[in-house]
C-alpha cells in the first residue's frame, strides 16, 4: 500500500440496472464506470430518477445490478454487506420510537454481537462525536429533526465500517440546520477517515462536502461528469464565497443542464 | 378524569330513559290486576307498582342493583351456602357464576391470543400461509357461534373432554380472530426503509423479528387483545348455555326459563361489569407497557 488515496474501495465497470415493470423495462442505471478511493468524500448529484439513490443501494447490496460488475472492498456487495463493510444513513432518521437515543445507537451493535461493555463504550463515543452527549436517555420524539438525523449518523458510525453511505440525509432539514450538519459532517469525516458516498440534490451541499462530485442524469440513469474538487480538505463555511467554489458549482450546474432532457 | 362528567351525564340520561320506559312496559299487568280486583288505580300508585313487580317485563334499575347486591354480597355473607358460612362460594351467587365464566374466558383468551399470534407470524413469514389462512379465518367468523357451540361441546364430550376446556375453546374461537388481524397488521407495520436498515446490518430473521417487527406490533397487539377478551367473554357465555354447569350464561338461560327478568338483567350487568373490568385491565397494561416503551407520549 503506497498511498492510501490510491486504494480503490468501490469499483464499478459497465454497471447497469434495469427494473422490469408493468410498463416495460426502466433503465435505472446504464454504463456506470466509477472508482472511489479510500478516504474520498464522493457526492452523487442529479435530478430525481437519475439513479443516484439506486447506485448507492447497489453498493449496499439492497439492489442487484443486471449488467456489469461492482466490487466493494474488493468483494461482491453481498459479501461486503455480510462483512458489515458499510454504515448506511437513510433519508429519514428511522430511529425506533421505543428505544432511547442510546438504545438506538446500540441496536446494530446488539445485532452484531458486541459485548455489553463494548456497546456502552461505543455508544458513548459516537454520541460524543455527533455532539449528542447528554441526550442518551431521551426518546427520539423528544429531539429535533436535526438531532434525530445526527443520532442516525452516530448509529451508522457505531460499528467499524470504513464506508459510510448517506442517502440525502439532510434532505428534510431546513437550510440553517443543514449548514451546521454539513460542517459537522466534514469534521467527522476528517476525524474518522472514512470513505463517504453521499447522495444529494443540492449543488452547494455537494460542492462544499465533496472531494469528488459525480453528476448524473436520468433516462437512462448515467454519469455525465465526474469532478475532482480542487478545494482543500479543510473547509470553513465561507469557502462557499470563494472563486474556486463558484467555478465548481458552475461546472456542476452545466453538467446537470447538459444531461437534462425536457420531455 | 376529564371525561368523567360526560360519561356520568350519558349514564344518568340512560337511567332516566330506562325509568321512563319501565312504566308503560309494566303498566298493563297492573291495570289488569286492578280491573280483576275491581279497584281504581291512581296514576301515582300505578307508577310506584310498575317499579316493584316480582316478574316485571322490564325491571327498574334499582331492582337490578338490589338483585346484584343480593346475589353477591348478601348471598356470600349471610346465605346458608355462602362463603362466610361454608368457606366456599355459593352456587347461587353471581360471584361463583362470574368466576366460572371468568376462568373459562381467561383460558380461552390465552389460547385464542396465542393461536392468533402464531397464525399472524405464519401469515407474515410464510407465503403459502399468507395466501391461504386469512380467508379461512374470516370464514370461521361468519358461522354463527350459537350454532357452532353445541356441536363443539358434543364432539369434545364424545372424546371425553368436558368442563372448562370446551367452553374455553369456544371462547378461543372468537378471540383469536381480532388478534390475527391486528398482529398481521402490526408485524407488517415496519416500512421498507426499516427492513432495508436491518439488511444493511446483516441482521438475521430472528433478530429482525425480535428487535423490529415484534416491538412495532405492540400497539396493534393491545388494541386487538381488548376486542379479543370481550369476544372471549361472549364465547364463554354462549358455550355455557348448552353445558349448564354454572356461569353467567346459565344464569341468563335459567332466568328466562323461569321468567326471572330481574335475574336476567342482573346476570347481564354482571357480564357487562366483568367485560369492562377485563378490558380495563388490558387498557392499563397497554398504557404502562407503551409508556415504558416510549410509544405513549
Amino acid at each position: 500500500m503506497r498511498d492510501a488515496s490510491l486504494v480503490p474501495v468501490i469499483a464499478a465497470q459497465g454497471l447497469g440496472l434495469t427494473f422490469r415493470t408493468a410498463d416495460g423495462p426502466v433503465h435505472a442505471l446504464k454504463d456506470i464506470d466509477l472508482t472511489i478511493h479510500k478516504g474520498e468524500f464522493v457526492s452523487f448529484i442529479g435530478p430525481s430518477g437519475c439513479g443516484k439513490t439506486t447506485f448507492l443501494r447497489v453498493i449496499a447490496d439492497l439492489e442487484a445490478p443486471t449488467e456489469g460488475t461492482i466490487t466493494v472492498n474488493g468483494m461482491s456487495p453481498g459479501d461486503a454487506r455480510r462483512a458489515r463493510a458499510y454504515g448506511y444513513v437513510f433519508q429519514a432518521a428511522g430511529l425506533y420510537p421505543w428505544r432511547t437515543i442510546e438504545g438506538n445507537v446500540k441496536l446494530p451493535l446488539e445485532i452484531m454481537g458486541y459485548s455489553r461493555a463494548e456497546r456502552a463504550e461505543r455508544a458513548r463515543r459516537v454520541l460524543e462525536l455527533v455532539e449528542l452527549t447528554g441526550f442518551e436517555k431521551k426518546f427520539p420524539w423528544q429531539l429535533s429533526g436535526g438531532m434525530q438525523q445526527r443520532a442516525s449518523i452516530a448509529r451508522a458510525l457505531a460499528f467499524d465500517a470504513d464506508i459510510l453511505l448517506m442517502d440525502e440525509p439532510f434532505g428534510a432539514l431546513d437550510e440553517i440546520v443543514r449548514d451546521r450538519l454539513n460542517e459537522e459532517l466534514l469534521k467527522l469525516w476528517a476525524r474518522t477517515e472514512k470513505t463517504i458516498g453521499f447522495v444529494t440534490h443540492s449543488i452547494p451541499e455537494a460542492v462544499y462536502l465533496s472531494t469528488k462530485i459525480v453528476v448524473m442524469s436520468p433516462r437512462p440513469g448515467r454519469i455525465t461528469d465526474v469532478i475532482d474538487s480542487p478545494l482543500p480538505r479543510e473547509r470553513p463555511l465561507d469557502i462557499r464565497d470563494s472563486r474556486e467554489f463558484i467555478d465548481i458549482a458552475h461546472r456542476v450546474r452545466e453538467g446537470l443542464r447538459a444531461g437534462h432532457v425536457d420531455d | 378524569m376529564r371525561n368523567l362528567l360526560p360519561v356520568l351525564t350519558v349514564a344518568l340520561a340512560l337511567i332516566a330513559a330506562w325509568y321512563v320506559a319501565v312504566v308503560p312496559m309494566n303498566a298493563q299487568w297492573e291495570r289488569d290486576q286492578a280491573a280483576r280486583a275491581g279497584t281504581e288505580l291512581a296514576f301515582g300508585d300505578l307508577v310506584a307498582r310498575t317499579m316493584a313487580q316480582d316478574r316485571p317485563r322490564l325491571p327498574a334499575p334499582h331492582q337490578v342493583v338490589a338483585e346484584l347486591w343480593e346475589s353477591t354480597w348478601v348471598e356470600e355473607r349471610h346465605g346458608r351456602r355462602g362463603w362466610w358460612n361454608t368457606g366456599s362460594l355459593s352456587n347461587r351467587s353471581l360471584v361463583w357464576h362470574g368466576w366460572v365464566t371468568l376462568s373459562a374466558t381467561m383460558l380461552g383468551f390465552l389460547i385464542g391470543t396465542g393461536l392468533g399470534v402464531l397464525l399472524a407470524i405464519g401469515i407474515v413469514y410464510n407465503r403459502a400461509m399468507d395466501a391461504s389462512v386469512m380467508p379461512w379465518a374470516i370464514a370461521s367468523q361468519t358461522i354463527p357461534i350459537i350454532a357452532l357451540a353445541p356441536m363443539i361441546i358434543v364432539v369434545l364430550n364424545s372424546v371425553g373432554i368436558t368442563g372448562l376446556i370446551p367452553k374455553s375453546i369456544i371462547a378461543a374461537y372468537l378471540s383469536f380472530f381480532p388478534v390475527v388481524v391486528g398482529m398481521v397488521k402490526g408485524l407488517r407495520a415496519p416500512d421498507a426503509m426499516q427492513l432495508d436498515q436491518m439488511k444493511t446490518w446483516n441482521a438475521s430473521g430472528v433478530q429482525g423479528f425480535l428487535k423490529l417487527r415484534l416491538p412495532s406490533s405492540m400497539p396493534y397487539f393491545f388494541a386487538s387483545m381488548k376486542i379479543g377478551i370481550a369476544a372471549a367473554l361472549v364465547g364463554t357465555i354462549v358455550g355455557e348455555l348448552p353445558v349448564q354447569q354454572g356461569g353467567l350464561g346459565v344464569r341468563l338461560l335459567s332466568g328466562s326459563y323461569y321468567g326471572q327478568t330481574v335475574q336476567i338483567w342482573a346476570a347481564l350487568f354482571g357480564a357487562a361489569i366483568l367485560a369492562a373490568v377485563l378490558v380495563g385491565i388490558i387498557g392499563w397494561v397497554q398504557r404502562t407497557t407503551l409508556k415504558r416503551m416510549g410509544l405513549a407520549q
